[in-house]
């Protein structure tokens, strides 16, 4: 526990200080003719869950970072969910390639808290779980195409491992790792102020694989649809909702689809926060998850 | 090793193809210019936008800081610091009047025409971008009045962005 808060609080210190370095990079370059952060304001996207560029549950069709087309962007995030029963610890980081390809990482750890007591796992057992992504943006501008109805597309791959091979397999689940694919079409309303994101993924994962791949009910990859609105009140503040189905391959719980309701704000290119209030629904012997979401980033 | 395929299928043809559409951005380009009109078209339904930028008055005084930050910016100042910014500022005055249906005309030359041989890229057309978005801030236009004249300027970015 000890050592659980003091690296999160080393991490904190990490991410404040790569962005008063991207910061102190960015005005270096600002006095030289800026050769990266030209993407305009919150078009990015923040880091979602997994990693990727997007909302907070959701990928977006968005290359995350601020790099044009000539640059290279990137960004670190940590993500906090409190739930009622559950708590989630996520960090990560992502490099935006030329708005071409995204390639992401990110660490969640889901701990049980007293559940896991409660299920003869112990008290705070935690499933840890790395997922790499890979994003490529096909065709279209989220910002520039105003005067169709094209939106911007992309594709990506999202690779997961669990940590907890064995608990998995005695719930049920057929694989601790597996890949999810998806297709996200992001438009920007500017007339409106409004972006909206549609995103369909193939996967096999439960609970976004926490609590592993395939299960005894179901073991083939299923199309789920995930869904986010956002509304731009200024250039630094945005509010939005979003919507994220799941399947439900495991004999042992029922899988609910999450919602959230969320707040962001950019005060400048370099930081960003997320909040959000999060229904996820049931998890394995818990009703109502529903609780706070916070995500601080840094980003050129 | 056969666990890598799909995945590696799918990143080739993802590759491919937004390859193919880069190319194809690419050679659509001279096409869009060419028909690519003097100014956005003018919008009757944007009249009371054009109130809300203060009307022609407005829209000078408007200029008057957008050019300034243009010029303080570094990513911009190359592009104005040796121009006519007065005979710019007057064109652009014109211009965004007419997108938002004021009672002016505009006579400039045609977007791709400025701008063919200024050699801008994203970056500058983005910080050109946010330049004006400051200024408009700075004149406590809302939020939602910039965006719709944001939302007729983003598509000039084809005859603007020259540089790929």
């Amino acid at each position: 526990m000890q050592t659980h808060r003091k690296s999160r609080t080393a991490l904190l210190i990490g991410l404040a200080m790569a962005g008063g370095l991207s910061s102190a990079m960015a005005s270096a370059a600002d006095t030289g003719g800026s050769q990266f952060s030209n993407k305009l304001l919150l078009t990015g996207g923040v880091s979602q869950i997994e990693g990727s560029a997007g909302g907070g549950l959701t990928p977006w069709a968005v290359i995350g970072g601020y790099g044009t087309q000539d640059e290279i962007g990137g960004n670190a995030f940590y993500t906090r969910l409190n739930l009622p029963d559950y708590h989630l610890d996520d960090v990560g980081a992502l490099v935006g390639f030329y708005n071409r390809v995204e390639v992401s990482f990110a660490q969640q750890r889901f701990n049980t808290e007293q559940v896991g007591g409660a299920l003869g796992l112990g008290n705070g057992f935690t499933f840890t779980q790395n997922v790499i992504g890979v994003k490529v943006r096909l065709f279209g501008d989220v910002v520039l195409d105003q005067n169709s109805w094209m939106p911007q597309v992309s594709i990506g791959i999202q690779h997961k491992k669990n940590d907890q091979a064995a608990v998995l397999r005695f719930i049920g689940a057929k694989s601790d790792q597996g890949n999810d694919y998806y297709i996200s079409a992001t438009k920007l309303f500017l007339s409106q102020s409004l972006l909206v994101n549609a995103t369909l993924r193939y996967t096999k994962a439960n609970q976004i694989g926490i609590l592993g791949f395939g299960g005894d009910k179901n073991n083939a990859y299923k199309p789920e649809f995930e869904g986010s609105v956002a509304y731009l009140l200024s250039r630094n503040w945005a509010i939005g909702a979003e919507y994220r189905q799941k399947p439900n391959n495991l004999g042992i719980a029922k899988e609910d689809n999450w919602y959230d309701a969320f707040v962001a704000w950019a005060p400048t290119k370099h930081v960003s926060l997320t909040l959000a209030y999060a229904d996820l629904g049931n998890i394995v012997i818990k009703q109502k998850q529903r609780g706070m979401y916070a995500s601080v980033q840094v980003a050129f | 090793m056969f666990k890598y395929s799909l995945p590696a299928a799918v990143l080739a043809t993802a590759v491919l193809f937004a390859q193919s559409t880069v190319a194809q951005e690419a050679a659509s380009m001279p096409q869009q210019s060419a028909a690519m009109a003097a100014s956005a078209p003018r919008d009757p339904a944007l009249k009371p936008v054009f109130t809300e930028f203060g009307g022609k008055q407005g829209l000078m005084s408007l200029m008057d800081d957008f050019m300034d930050n243009l010029v303080a910016d570094p990513r911009t100042r190359p592009y104005f610091e040796n121009a006519d910014r007065e005979h710019i500022k007057a064109e652009l005055v014109d211009q965004f009047c007419v997108i938002l249906d004021g009672p002016c005309t505009y006579t400039g030359k045609s977007m791709a025409s400025a701008h063919r041989n200024l050699g801008i890229n994203r970056a500058g057309f983005n910080a050109l971008v946010e330049d004006l978005q400051k200024a408009m801030s700075k004149h406590d236009i809302p939020f939602r009045a910039q965006n719709k004249l944001l939302a007729k300027l983003a598509p000039m970015h084809s005859a603007v962005i020259t540089k790929k």
